[in-house]
């Protein structure tokens, strides 16, 4: 679908840290809202057929947004992300942590570092995740499980890339 | 507590012992001696790789041969490449979101 822009995902098992690349056909300003923007980040923060809800979101060093992931039969996964740095446009730092729903941390989290720039109208976007335990990386994905049927076929085909 | 696949891969020493095992079935005194180290420091080091399945003891006689378990490595293998397949989802559908907001815009 969008073949020219650039997509890296690589992991680094030893250092227990997750690189993710991806480039944007839009200018940097609009690439940062989608990121930092709580009515955006719903429309497209959780992988079809979940769905990403916002309950609150304050974006400034210190604040924190408190969000779900919502499956198909409506079962939440609550966390929370708080925001521990912040350079407009440029860069931000958060730290990642799956709650109740009254907001209750389970902690350790994990930290995620995102940077963003832009040439000839592309927007690149660096995202580094570091996670003290696999296990808790693990659970990153806890939320994700339904849909995953439906891309069976196409995570065959990413298990033969990769391999 | 279960040892965490992170924390045991994590360990140069064991690393070097999942590299040498793959190759070849090891008793731990076998280990002790290619790696130049105690005995109690090679059992620590496979307590932790056991506890998270990514070696298999198996008895022959009076020795017990620790193999390597491609399968524990290779679940871990499967569960980041869903882990990347879902932000692959997650980006086509912000490509779509943006390229909504842009028409908008015009």
């Amino acid at each position: 679908m969008n073949n020219d822009l650039l997509f890296d995902f690589n992991v680094d098992k030893t250092a227990k840290t997750v690189y993710i690349t991806r480039e944007f056909n839009a200018g940097q300003s609009l690439v940062w809202d989608a990121f930092t923007k709580a009515e955006l980040l719903d429309q497209w923060g959780a992988p079809a057929p979940m769905r990403a809800k916002t309950k609150y979101m304050n974006f400034e060093v210190g604040g924190r947004r408190f969000y779900a992931m919502v499956s198909p039969d409506g079962q939440e996964r609550w966390a929370v992300q708080e925001f521990t740095s912040i350079t407009p446009k440029t860069n931000f730092k958060m730290y990642n942590a799956f709650a109740d729903k009254d907001e209750n941390r389970e902690l350790p989290g994990s930290e995620w570092d995102y940077n963003f720039s832009e040439q000839n109208g592309i927007t690149k976007v660096h995202i580094t995740i570091y996670n003290e335990s696999f296990e808790r990386l693990e659970k990153l994905l806890e939320g994700f499980k339904i849909g995953f049927a439906m891309t069976l076929k196409n995570l065959e085909d990413l298990l033969a890339s990769l391999s | 507590m279960k040892q965490d696949i992170f924390q045991a891969i994590a360990d140069p020493t064991r690393r070097a012992i999942l590299t040498l095992i793959a190759i070849q079935a090891l008793t731990p005194n076998a280990m002790a001696e290619k790696f130049d180290m105690t005995r109690q420091a090679v059992s620590k080091h496979i307590k932790v790789l056991h506890e998270c399945e990514l070696i298999k003891p198996e008895p022959s006689g009076r020795e017990i041969y620790y193999h390597f378990n491609a399968k524990k490595m290779q679940e871990f293998d499967h569960w980041l490449a869903q882990f990347r397949q879902n932000w692959e989802t997650q980006f086509n559908q912000l490509d779509q979101l943006l390229t909504t907001i842009k028409e908008q815009k015009q």
